[in-house]
């Protein structure tokens, strides 16, 4: 059999939101080659999750058990998924590019002598696969060339979770062969770090900062603005990294996510695992002396210039627009 | 402790790239060059395991000659040794490619550690450390904040989305990738930059490393992204852009 496996997560004992886009990434691809999809839950006990998935447009759901696969480890998600495709022999097989998957997806692959496209952007006629280079400057189109399944993981936010078309599928189990010892890693449960103070999620002003400011001693520059604009403060990853802000500001895929009706972008570049984090922002207005910053690729305003001398003139600005 | 950091020379971050004409990748003439940030943080987190139980750090690079810059900027900051891959078209491999070159040359070393950084900030692949503990047959985790030595191994602290973590932990030998913001980068002193001079950097050919295969996945086009929204610049000084600025965010977007 060949055809297009599409790889299901959970969260919170339902489908992650990314895995239907990782679905509707599967469908696409059906529509280019004319394969059929199919999709695959791992874990201990995923009968919930299968009956869920099965109500989309697929050929048959998977559900791959185990007592080992209860808590995730790169080790026991690998073992199982290759001794499925092993059976199956996929031409495609479709991830979410969550953490998860970019802890054992390229491991996988390169057990089946392949290499995973992560991270991909958008499927076009070849197949070609598009991914971000440089920090999202430039993009790359990719092509698999080799002969066994080509392993594909879609960015968060680049298929929509709602075009994965219903359906009715057939459900059936597949029980890998595991070994305790063959699991070398042994994981906690997840914790929080340090106890949320600020719930930028919920702010309609954002005003963020990052590696533009330079120095710590400027922050107080762009929380000028902020207050002016009555807007809490955010940070990029580096702001948090270098500890200039705490990291409960930190905005992005490792940090929070956050949907304001405005999102003032200063000194920030717009690498993707900032940009997950505040894509869905209504309004989003970026400073930044770069006029090829990808932030100006998602931003509906942008002011190409030095910081240090717009940030001032906008808190002007606003304070008189305000009296 | 034995620890190899692998480690990769990119762009710098602020160096205006362009499209080469073949719109295979970059114009590499003229670009200023620097230790990827992630590998500078599997360094730092090398150096300091060293400072509290002894050993030794290696780092390890494949690329062409260029690369030496870097790694006398390692040998600076404290590493002991280096192993140099010469390659000069290490464009040309794929990630698999790459981590084959990799393994090959930490196999004989017999580290108890191998460190990298979880992604490059060129290509972004971010696979190069899992696939090199796939090729050793060695436990890995990826996206590691802090590491812990252990009688049995080491716990590991490893960074997932929203602000969750977890902590793993897993028997030496091992492979683990570095997550930016763990600890504090040094600098080079004066003395580090001195004695640099006097290490050992061995170089390996990649050839005699890994048989060439024929990459299975390949980079066939470099392009501009394509915008996700048509963006307004606003033209002028500082001050009237600013001024424009708060007008369209008033009376177009509706937000202030």
């Amino acid at each position: 059999m060949s055809d297009i496996w599409v790889v299901v997560e959970e969260r919170d004992g339902r489908v992650s939101r990314i895995s239907w886009e990782a679905v509707a990434a599967g469908q696409k691809l059906a529509a280019l080659t004319g394969l059929a999809v199919n999709a695959v839950a791992v874990g201990a006990h995923v009968e919930q999750l299968a009956v869920e998935i099965a109500a989309k447009a697929l050929s048959k759901v998977v559900r791959v058990e185990h007592a080992l696969l209860a808590a995730y480890t790169a080790d026991g998600f690998t073992l199982a998924l290759q001794q499925l495709f092993e059976s199956e022999k996929p031409d495609y097989v479709v991830f979410s590019h969550t953490y998860q998957v970019r802890d054992y997806a390229p491991k996988l692959a390169a057990r089946l002598g392949q290499v995973l496209i992560g991270d991909v952007i958008a499927i076009g006629d070849g197949p070609i696969f598009t991914r971000q280079l440089m920090q999202g400057r430039l993009s790359g189109s990719y092509r698999h060339l080799g002969n066994g399944p080509c392993f594909v993981s879609v960015q968060a936010g680049a298929f929509r979770a709602d075009e994965a078309q219903a359906g009715v599928a057939q459900v059936s189990v597949f029980s890998p062969t595991i070994e305790a010892v063959q699991i070398r890693t042994k994981p906690s449960e997840r914790f929080r770090g340090t106890a949320q103070t600020v719930d930028l999620g919920s702010a309609q002003l954002i005003v963020s900062v990052g590696r533009g400011i330079k120095d710590p001693e400027h922050i107080p520059l762009v929380q000028e603005l902020a207050t002016a604009l009555g807007a809490e403060l955010g940070a990029s990853r580096p702001i948090c990294d270098n500890g200039w802000l705490p990291m409960e500001r930190q905005i992005g895929s490792s940090g929070q996510t956050v949907s304001p009706k405005l999102y003032l972008a200063v000194g920030i570049s717009g690498a993707i695992q900032h940009l997950v984090g505040m894509k869905g922002s209504q309004c989003v207005a970026a400073i930044n002396k770069d006029p090829a910053a990808p932030i100006f690729e998602v931003a509906d305003y942008g002011i190409v210039g030095d910081l240090f001398e717009v940030v001032p003139a906008l808190t002007d600005a606003v304070k008189a627009a305000k009296q | 402790m034995k620890i190899i950091v692998a480690i990769k020379q990119v762009p710098e971050r602020d160096a205006q790239v362009r499209i080469d004409s073949q719109a295979k990748w970059i114009e590499e003439a003229g670009l200023q060059w620097a230790l990827n940030e992630s590998d500078a943080y599997a360094l730092e987190e090398a150096l300091q395991l060293k400072e509290k139980h002894g050993g030794e750090v290696v780092v390890l690079t494949a690329g062409p000659e260029r690369v030496g810059s870097t790694i006398r900027e390692a040998l600076a900051k404290g590493a002991d040794r280096a192993i140099h891959i010469d390659c000069a078209d290490l464009g040309n491999r794929d990630a698999l490619g790459v981590a084959r070159l990799l393994a090959a040359a930490v196999k004989p070393e017999n580290p108890d550690l191998v460190l990298t950084g979880l992604q490059s900030d060129d290509l972004g692949l971010g696979q190069t450390g899992v696939i090199v503990a796939e090729l050793l047959g060695l436990p890995h985790s990826s996206l590691i904040l802090h590491v812990e030595k252990t009688n049995t191994g080491l716990t590991v602290k490893r960074e997932l989305e929203e602000g969750w973590f977890q902590t793993i932990e897993l028997p030496t030998p091992a492979v683990l990738t570095i997550q930016s913001g763990g600890n504090k980068l040094r600098y080079a002193t004066l003395m580090g930059i001195k004695r640099a001079k006097t290490k050992e950097v061995r170089t390996l050919r990649a050839a005699e490393l890994a048989p060439d295969v024929a990459p299975v996945v390949v980079l066939e086009r470099v392009t501009l992204p394509t915008k996700q929204k048509s963006t307004q610049i606003l033209p002028g000084t500082a001050k009237e852009a600013a001024a424009a600025l708060v007008e369209k965010l008033k009376f177009e977007a509706r937000v202030l």
